[in-house]
């Protein structure tokens, strides 16, 4: 099932996206396919997978942490494709990459894409790949029918997102926050005054998911009701796979039922923006 | 003149190289800046206050030194030496700090973040921006805390406030990373003041700018010396400042050969080296695509030289660029070649160096053997070895 697929099903139930994002490889490359099917079986319904990067400046300690654990558990490139094909037997889940440029443009921007298209991936997020510098990419991509998905943020110009939703595809990752990735208290005002200015230009266009933050079932639920068509956690998923390092039944059992308490938050009969 | 060929980089690209790579909220800071830099870099008032602090408060010019006795040694060209040793703080890195530190209080920003390796940087941030009167935070590795605790101490003295950076190797490549961290989560209030030409554009430009004065100078003072242009020049590269610095001006100058300089460490074969350009590979690294040391994954390498500062595992997009269109040569020495240098320079010379342009000084020694006594050789002696004495106490086996 391809992302935007995916999208219009729950639309139709009247239900937002729950996007999971975990580190290929993390705490082992063997324990992450595992790992995906707990979090499908919790109604998780996209899945990022992070390939591990030793220089990951868009993220906070929890997630620098996990790529730290993959890597020393020899996680590579072809690892985390290996992990996508082997989802991709038993399960029809979108899975989306999540990585930062070098890992691809060492690779070859062509080939990393041609692979990653063989696995079965469906969309890729670059953490700091902006438009301006994305041509070859993004051509290889549509190429491969791989979905790009670029980023936002709330420092981003209407005009800067025209230029930014012409190159994306699947839906559009809105950063929630001024800052990196991480676990947080509270929805900050921001957020939904970001979010209200943006999906005016990609509702009926582009979904829209929001991350940076999400980490609670109430965040999940305000910026749903605020109108985004889902909410990317990933911190909180990872952290519980720190907490419970080593013991994977134990990691299996958390992320499930942690992923059922979110998702339960993205079914809601009437969204604010609907009210409002 | 003309230098039209890359004086303003199209879209921040030298070549191929360079480019902005960097998470979507900084592109906007990125344009604001680049914006603010456009706008007061050729303004009176703004040129006004940059001379007279480069003048009065860093010491400027700094002396072009004919090292008589090194040129005796050597038994070739005529030896100089451009003392940014005698700058204020010690090395070149005053140039920029002051120059960004201007640049940031004329954009109205009133907190200044900067990453520093051997501290060198860092002291030259707090130098400046408590002289401007501006707020100083400076990231800085754990690991690098303890081999410099005097530069920590300095900063300190100065009124910063250091953050020790405990993630990776704990080394500059990670107060890079955590300084960049920082400027996404204060991007509205803060300005990034970057120690050398590396990153995203338009740093590597802007610091570029900065530190051409060393080569401006050079120039100047070689033609009123010498009544005419050297035949070489050699600098030291780590992230490539006080290279680009001393070589920007003499680009055009197609008979005056330019030699960087990186650091072998032990050993180029050794994989234990910091010498991106002779050794890496092309990559995307701290937001500028150039030469980076890194493996077949992509993942960055961790470096290690003698000097702190070539202790990086990256190199600016421009040199990338000269090295591409060979306007460069690019050669590398090792630790122990640095080493002799240091000695050599303290007990010919009268001068103690920084252990970074030892590099270009070991290198330049070799270089004089090919060359005649009629013709010059310039070394940029960017900075003074009072920081590295501990250093070499303890290759030598010598307590102090």
């Amino acid at each position: 099932m391809s992302i935007s697929e995916r999208f219009q099903e729950l639309k139709k139930q009247n239900e937002g996206a729950l996007i999971a994002y975990v580190t290929g490889g993390d705490p082992s490359p063997k324990y992450t396919p595992k790992i995906v099917e707990a979090l499908v079986k919790g109604g998780v319904d996209i899945v990022e997978i992070g390939i591990p990067f030793s220089d990951p400046i868009a993220d906070g300690p929890v997630i620098q942490a996990s790529d730290v654990r993959a890597l020393n558990a020899g996680t590579t490139p072809n690892t985390v494709l290996n992990i996508v094909r082997e989802v991709k037997k038993t399960s029809e889940i979108p899975i989306v990459l999540l990585t930062y440029y070098n890992i691809i443009f060492r690779k070859g921007v062509g080939r990393f894409l041609e692979d990653a298209s063989k696995s079965g991936v469906d969309g890729i997020i670059v953490a700091d790949l902006p438009v301006e510098e994305a041509e070859e990419y993004k051509e290889n991509a549509e190429k491969n029918g791989i979905d790009t998905i670029f980023l936002a943020s709330p420092s981003t110009s209407s005009s800067r997102l025209e230029k930014i939703l012409r190159m994306t595809s699947g839906f559009l990752y809105l950063i929630s926050v001024f800052g990196v990735t991480g676990i947080r208290e509270h929805v900050s005002q921001i957020t939904i005054q970001t979010l209200k200015r943006l999906r005016h230009y990609t509702v009926n266009r582009i979904p829209l998911a929001v991350g940076f933050g999400i980490s609670k079932p109430e965040h999940v639920k305000s910026i749903i009701s605020y109108g985004a068509d889902g909410a990317i956690v990933g911190s909180a998923f990872v952290k519980l796979i720190e907490e419970k390092y080593g013991d994977l039944t134990n990691i299996l059992e958390a992320l499930t039922s942690y992923a059922k308490s979110l998702k339960a938050a993205t079914r809601q009969e009437y969204s604010q923006a609907e009210l409002s | 003149m003309s230098r039209t060929v890359y004086d303003y980089p199209k879209g921040g690209k030298y070549g191929r190289y360079g480019g902005r790579f960097v998470p979507e909220t900084l592109m906007p800071a990125l344009e604001e800046l680049e914006e603010a830099y456009l706008r007061f870099k050729d303004d009176p008032e703004f040129k006004k206050k940059l001379k007279y602090y480069l003048e009065r408060f860093a010491g400027r010019p700094t002396p072009l030194y004919y090292a008589a006795n090194l040129t005796e040694k050597f038994g070739g060209p005529k030896i100089y030496l451009k003392r940014e040793d005698l700058a204020h703080g010690g090395a070149h890195k005053i140039n920029n700090t002051i120059g960004q530190a201007l640049l940031a209080k004329s954009m109205g920003k009133t907190r200044v973040i900067a990453e520093t390796g051997a501290g060198q940087h860092g002291v030259a941030t707090a130098m400046a921006c408590a002289a401007l009167g501006l707020k100083a935070e400076i990231y800085m590795g754990a690991e690098d805390m303890k081999r410099q605790r005097l530069n920590v101490f300095r900063m300190r003295l100065l009124g910063a406030e250091v953050h020790p950076v405990e993630s990776g190797s704990r080394t500059l490549k990670d107060a890079i990373n955590e300084a960049l961290r920082d400027w996404v989560t204060n991007v509205q209030t803060t300005y990034y003041l970057i120690g050398s030409v590396v990153g995203p554009h338009p740093y590597p430009m802007i610091v570029r700018d900065f530190q051409s004065v060393i080569g401006f100078e050079t120039r100047e003072q070689i033609l009123a010396q010498e009544g005419r242009l050297p035949d070489a020049i050699v600098a030291c590269v780590g992230g490539g400042s006080n290279a680009i610095g001393i070589f920007y001006p003499f680009i055009e100058d197609e008979d005056v050969e330019l030699y960087g300089v990186e650091a072998a460490g032990e050993g180029l074969h050794s994989g234990k080296h910091a010498a991106s350009l002779c050794a890496g590979s092309e990559g995307v690294f701290h937001g500028m695509l150039s030469y980076v040391l890194q493996d077949e994954n992509g993942q960055i390498l961790t470096t290690q030289s003698i000097s702190a500062g070539l202790d990086y595992p990256g190199v600016g997009p421009e040199h990338s660029f000269l090295k591409s269109i060979g306007r460069v040569k690019y050669d590398a020495v090792t630790d122990g070649e640095a080493l002799e240098a240091f000695l050599e320079l303290s007990r010919l010379e009268g001068i103690i160096p920084a252990l970074e342009p030892c590099h270009a000084l070991a290198y330049a020694k070799k270089l004089a053997r090919g060359m005649s006594k009629d013709e010059i050789l310039v070394v940029n002696l960017s900075g003074r070895g009072d920081k590295d004495v501990e250093v070499v106490a303890n290759r030598l086996g010598v307590k102090i």
